[in-house]
């Protein structure tokens, strides 16, 4: 197997997998979050506005971890490097 | 398949790129500026105003009420900077509807550019209120061990910023272009719809954040609490 063909395997294994496992974490977590602040509102509904908010800003935290992923498997497969370089190589030649 | 609306050149000379996040961020400020401008020209202090200024009005003291409920007992000194980081994003995501634009905060150097800028402004404010010695003393608030953690807190929440909203913005384009190559009208314009949605709510995400971090760096401890004046 040449070097194109084995970083190409690479690449696209690896995305899939990032992405892949990458929001399992954050799924679990988010809800959790929810179901947390789900109960709490019914405890106090005076609250409600502050318990949404931070709900929100909880959320958006916990969103980063699977959007850090995401752009990882986003340049593996549009802006890979190693990709560019090596076409680059058999273009060159 | 193209990754920002860096990639879309309207206009060169030699290494001058007048690329789409120049152009739609030139757009959007366009908009901001003139619509605000014009709609203030006669303002009125009655019962009577124009639509226009009502509207104003709601989102002014909507993010007045907001910055207040963060802690920062002062919204008139934060929300020139708060309420403009809101509105930009807010509109950026909103002006999607509009067939050939592409949100100018789908690329990484308009977001990295607006977290730098709360970057700067989380050590203004928390001099301008504590003092230069009293706000460089909360580095090493609990111990002086944290002081390298709390740096590296304070880098790393900036970068977590500009990628958050970054990759928000860039995957509703992107999911929305793949689709449109795959499946016709009804699905697309659904994860359009979602995409709007995920777009204010990152926008809020994003003041809200800054605004958690600019009253983290101006708090100051008071013997005697401040009394709510307005609620």
């Amino acid at each position: 197997m040449d070097n194109m063909t084995l970083i190409a395997i690479a690449s696209i294994v690896t995305a899939g997998l990032t992405i892949a496992l990458g929001s399992i974490g954050p799924a679990l977590g988010e809800g959790r979050a929810v179901a947390t602040a789900l109960s709490s509102l019914a405890q106090q509904p005076d609250a409600a506005t502050t318990i949404t908010r931070t709900l929100f800003v909880g959320l958006a935290m916990i969103e980063s971890i699977a959007i850090y992923c995401f752009v990882v498997s986003m340049i593996l497969i549009f802006a890979n490097p190693f990709w560019n370089h090596v076409i680059a190589q058999t273009a060159g030649k | 398949m193209r990754l920002s609306p860096d990639e879309m050149i309207f206009w060169q000379h030699g290494f001058l790129k007048l690329n789409g996040t120049i152009v739609f961020t030139w757009g959007l400020m366009l908009v901001l500026a003139v619509g605000s401008k014009l709609i203030t020209r006669k303002l009125s202090t009655g019962l009577k105003r124009s639509r226009w200024q009502n509207l104003l009005e709601i989102v002014v003291t909507g993010i007045e009420k907001q910055i207040e409920d963060v802690g920062l007992r002062h919204p008139e000194k934060y929300i020139g900077f708060l309420g403009t980081l809101f509105l930009f994003v807010a509109l950026a995501s909103l002006c999607t509807v509009i067939p050939g634009y592409e949100p100018p905060t789908g690329s990484l150097s308009t977001t990295a550019a607006l977290a730098l800028c709360v970057f700067v402004a989380v050590p203004l404010f928390g001099i301008e209120e504590r003092g230069l010695g009293g706000y460089l003393k909360s580095y090493v608030e609990p111990t002086v061990i944290m002081l390298p953690f709390n740096i590296i807190s304070e880098l790393s929440r900036t970068l977590a910023l500009a990628v958050r909203l970054f990759g928000n913005m860039m995957s509703g384009t992107m999911i929305l272009a793949i689709l449109l190559t795959i499946t016709p009208f009804i699905f697309p314009i659904a994860m359009s719809a979602l995409g709007l949605l995920t777009g204010m709510v990152q926008a809020y995400i994003f003041s809200i954040l800054a605004a958690v971090y600019i009253a983290a760096a101006t708090r100051v401890r008071r013997s005697k609490p401040e009394p709510d004046t307005k609620h």
